[in-house]
């Protein structure tokens, strides 16, 4: 196919050129010129309604809705002019005539883009005498609390289960400055996906039951990370307060997710922030085990491990680097590995392309395949008479019990100690995803990297590190400081890695080579 | 003709000249009154000939804002292998305004004819008539006729017996003054909530159901068939003032005058004649203050304004206010101006679709604040700040609403600041009036 066919305009006295057809406001993006808007938003059909983006575009003949208006050629655009500025005021004085000034007590406050543009373009003091209007909050279902009186009408979470969740649920319901977002008669927002409406809506109005009054916006630390609870690998933030995750929001990658993240996926996280945990190496001293340093307790497991077959229960939810690092210890001893996958429902997001919470509840089922390790619903099956087990935070279920008495030992390294294992000899702590730096493959084949969000309890390590060092104890050097070092290690083995490293990987990740290229699109292709 | 009072000597009833006489609601009856030989003729021709002599005519939409009838037609791009329409806007619902319920109440075969013409003419096979929720009897009477229509092989599969297929769908709207603006029209056609769309796309690009489209009023229509019977000079004949304003054009006269009713004028008519000849004057004991001539959508004028004021698009322009629908809404000296612009502005924000920003919160503050006004509660600053409301309501939305709205305000402000202010400084309404709860 040709080149589409490029305009060029001029936008704040920056000149860009963009494909014909491109919005002036997603133009001046390209420009690195944000056009303050409510309405528009890049996963949405354009509506065009909150009047936010009016901007003057030269010998136009009245302001134009830069969502609305397709960048032409030689278009001149002015976003502080004097008519745009005073548009702009207009459109945040009315926006706040019914508008409550609640945002000591508002969920949104410091993330809230009515907050950050009346602070940097509203007025000063409002013009209006008259009574505010007053509407309750209403329960919308799912997670989904709306509060009335801050909707600004700009219909994004209607338009979002109209036409991307294909679920229309929601609506515009009477008129004038009466007009609320309204549910059709006896629906709920019950939709896998419907939280999405939470952070579309750019105000307080829709809000998370979950994360009500939970915490101040300015007082999170906000950590890049990826979705641990399927395989489909959704970019996500991981959000916390006094390094406790107190919300899981999507981050914008339109090779997986796009914009969004479903509803299951964001509300399990509290896992992540689990206090039974083994917090430092455990020893068993006759019927006890013991609290020990690492060198002693990674002698101890070398001494079990040599000469004898290593079979590993891997978690699919441990990082590529674990995974590799885990599978050399099967591989060097000719013992095997396998793991487990816990299913759900699948639920696609009906207007992305492949996008779906997918029925593997677990990030890194497709890399654990990879390395070796054999999927099965009894993946101790595989395990021989006098194999030492090595339980890698690997859930275990009833059926597991038996097999587990064949065993010659059980290690545990996890970051929880594993039901039906009561005779462990040695444990290893462990940390999670949201106390590492990783990366996961989705299902894909696209290797994406997450970032340690909050510290590591007590003496706990990524399990690369410790079973690095337990190969290194084994006379087999593996100890790396780094993840990233971990990583372009396994890089460096793996010709589907090769040439990945942290720095090319991004936040965006990259495919994994000879996998069917992106997500979206990728699979129809 | 003056319904429902006898036509009056200046009058030129060509579209109302049977008002009145329930004879002419038959297929036979319209027949006898020369129904139906425009369309006969009209098949006969290309629709580029059709298109030509409307355009030739000097013909304007009726509906508002007057844009002229052929060249809209001309839009619709024959051979694109996509289903036209022609959707009649008769939704007729700006206050002050009834010249399209008339029509369809007494000469239904009119509108039928001449959307019949005009579906031809753009080469659409389907048209559907929009009519108001409110307008029962009109919708009755259209029903009936275009049913006898389809009986008598006017329009349908066969229209006229030409293989030509016409059908003719008549659509209740639910009575949304909103549903009157061409986009909303649409949707709510559609089924959809009655909100006006963004343009671009123009219905002729993508319309109804996505298709291209034309939408005219039904006074445009009806006078489609005099210009093809009698010939685009005729039409253009009937023209006393600006040569771009051609024709007869129904006015719906209102308020306080000694004889209300739809009177029919050729296009630049004097409106001080009009109004103390045709419409016969104030009420005994009163003298005229004002006058709303097309609408409550358009700036209200001063007597001095409208007796100067010739009756065209450009006449009413030129003394300060707009043609409009044609619905002249008079105030004589017993009203209170404030009044009556808070009760514009209340039903605007009534009506508002709640899409824009500015409208949905802009016409119902100026409602409120014209309200405490018109309460004796206003001060000065309030006039400034409708002013400035005003100008941020206007020309920044996706439909004209809040501006109709800002539209009587701004010039109720500038022409009679005087009595707003004679409530402010007096903190009463100095007519003893109180605004609509």
């Amino acid at each position: 196919m040709a080149d589409a066919q490029q305009v060029s305009l001029t936008i704040e006295g920056r000149t860009v050129s963009v494909p014909a057809g491109t919005s002036i406001l997603e133009a001046a993006k390209v420009a690195g010129v944000l056009i303050p808007h409510y309405c528009y938003h890049p996963g949405l059909p354009v509506a065009g309604v909150c009047r936010m983006c009016l901007v003057e575009v030269e010998k136009a003949p009245k302001l134009a809705p830069a969502c609305a208006t397709a960048a032409a050629e030689g278009q001149v655009v002015h976003l502080y002019s004097d008519p745009a500025l005073d548009a702009r005021k207009a459109v945040l004085e009315f926006l706040l005539l019914n508008h409550p000034l609640d945002c000591p007590i508002c969920d949104q406050a410091g993330e809230c883009e009515l907050q950050d543009y009346v602070y940097r373009e509203g007025r000063a003091q409002g013009r209006s005498h008259e009574p505010k209007r007053f509407n309750p909050a209403e329960d919308f279902g799912g997670d989904v609390l709306y509060v009335t009186n801050r909707c600004i009408l700009c219909t994004r979470c209607v338009r979002f289960m109209q036409d991307v969740a294909n679920d229309p649920v929601l609506n515009v319901s009477e008129r004038g400055d009466r007009a609320v977002i309204g549910k059709f008669e006896g629906k709920d927002l019950t939709h896998p996906w419907a939280a999405n409406v939470i952070d579309l809506c750019p105000v307080g109005a829709l809000v998370s039951k979950d994360f009500l009054n939970k915490s101040r916006a300015w007082e999170l630390d906000r950590t890049p990370s990826v979705c641990p609870n399927c395989t489909q690998g959704c970019n996500t933030i991981l959000e916390t307060r006094d390094n406790v995750v107190v919300r899981m929001r999507p981050r914008t990658n339109t090779d997986v997710n796009h914009y969004y993240l479903c509803d299951e996926g964001r509300m399990d996280y509290r896992w992540m922030n689990r206090t039974d945990r083994i917090e430092a190496p455990l020893v068993r001293h006759g019927d006890r085990l013991v609290v020990s340093g690492w060198d002693d307790a990674l002698r101890a497991a070398a001494l079990h491990l040599n000469g004898k077959r290593a079979f590993v229960l891997a978690s699919p939810m441990l990082s590529n680097e674990s995974l590799w690092m885990l599978s050399r210890l099967a591989k060097r001893s000719g013992g095997g590995g396998g793991f487990r996958v816990r299913l759900g429902t699948e639920a696609p997001l009906a207007g992305v392309p492949d996008l779906v919470r997918r029925a593997e509840r677990a990030a890194n089922v497709r890399a654990a395949e990879l390395f070796g390790f054999a999927r099965s619903d009894t993946p101790l099956a595989g395990m021989k008479d006098g194999d030492v087990l090595i339980v890698a935070d690997h859930e275990m279920a009833a059926a597991d019990a038996s097999a587990i008495a064949k065993a010659s030992a059980v290690i545990v390294i996890g970051t929880t100690m594993p039901e039906l294992v009561t005779n462990a000899i040695i444990a290893l702590p462990s940390t999670n995803v949201a106390e590492e730096d990783g990366t996961f493959t989705n299902l894909r084949g696209r290797v994406q990297q997450y970032r340690q969000a909050r510290s590591a309890p007590g003496m706990s390590r990524p399990v690369w590190w410790s079973v690095g060092d337990l190969l290194t104890f084994l006379g087999e050097r593996a100890g790396y400081y780094l993840a990233s070092e971990a990583f372009a290690a396994l890089a460096a083995q793996h010709p589907e890695f090769a040439g990945m490293t942290y720095d090319s990987l991004g936040l965006k990740g990259q495919a994994l080579a000879g996998a069917v290229a992106g997500v979206a699109g990728g699979a129809s292709a | 003709m003056g319904f429902p009072h006898a036509s009056h000597a200046k009058e030129t009833p060509v579209l109302s000249q049977y008002f009145g006489d329930p004879a002419a609601r038959t297929v036979a009856g319209w027949k006898q009154r020369g129904g139906y030989v425009a369309l006969e003729k009209a098949l006969g021709l290309t629709p580029a000939e059709i298109v030509n002599v409307v355009k030739d005519s000097g013909l304007r939409g009726r509906g508002g804002a007057g844009f002229p009838t052929g060249l809209k037609w001309s839009f619709m791009k024959p051979g694109d292998g996509k289903p036209h329409y022609l959707c009649v806007n008769a939704d007729e619902s700006e206050p002050g305004t009834f010249k399209d319920r008339e029509i369809m109440r007494w000469t239904p075969h009119a509108l039928i004819e001449g959307s019949a013409i005009a579906s031809y003419a753009i080469g659409a096979e389907t048209c559907y008539i929009y009519i108001r929720g409110e307008f029962t009897e009109p919708l009755a009477v259209m029903n009936a006729a275009v049913k006898e229509a389809y009986a008598a092989g006017i329009v349908g599969p066969n229209a006229m017996g030409t293989g030509k297929r016409i059908d003719v769908h008549v659509h209740k709207g639910a009575g949304a003054y909103i549903c009157g603006e061409e986009t909303a029209l649409m949707n709510s056609l559609e089924g959809k909530r009655g909100n006006p769309r963004i343009k671009p796309p123009f219905p002729a690009v993508a319309g109804v159901f996505g298709m291209p489209t034309t939408i005219n009023n039904v006074e445009t229509l009806v006078a489609v068939p005099h210009v093809l019977n009698r010939g685009a000079a005729w039409y253009k004949g009937m023209s006393h003032s600006n040569p771009k304003s051609t024709g007869t054009k129904l006015f719906s006269v209102c308020g306080n005058v000694a004889k209300p009713g739809n009177y029919e004028i050729e296009m630049g008519f004097p409106f001080k004649d009009f109004l103390y000849d045709l419409c016969g004057g104030p009420t005994p004991g009163r003298r005229f203050k004002a006058v709303v001539p097309g609408g409550s959508s358009v700036p209200i004028q001063t007597m001095e304004e409208a007796e100067a004021t010739l009756m065209d698009y450009e006449g009413f322009v030129a003394q300060g206010s707009m043609l409009g629908s044609g619905g002249v809404i008079v105030f004589d000296d017993a009203q209170c101006i404030v009044k009556h612009i808070a009760r514009f502005a209340r039903f605007y924000a009534h009506e508002s679709c709640a899409q824009c920003t500015q409208c949905r919160e802009g016409t119902a503050w100026c409602t409120r604040i014209l309200e405490r006004i018109e309460r004796g509660h206003g001060t000065m600053e309030d006039l400034d700040t409708l002013l400035d409301l005003s100008e941020q309501m206007t020309a920044k939305t996706i439909c004209v609403l809040s501006d109709s709205c800002a539209a009587p305000i701004v010039s109720g402000i500038h022409k009679f600041r005087s009595e707003f202010e004679a409530h402010i400084t007096g903190k009463r309404c100095p007519m003893g009036a109180t605004a609509a709860a």
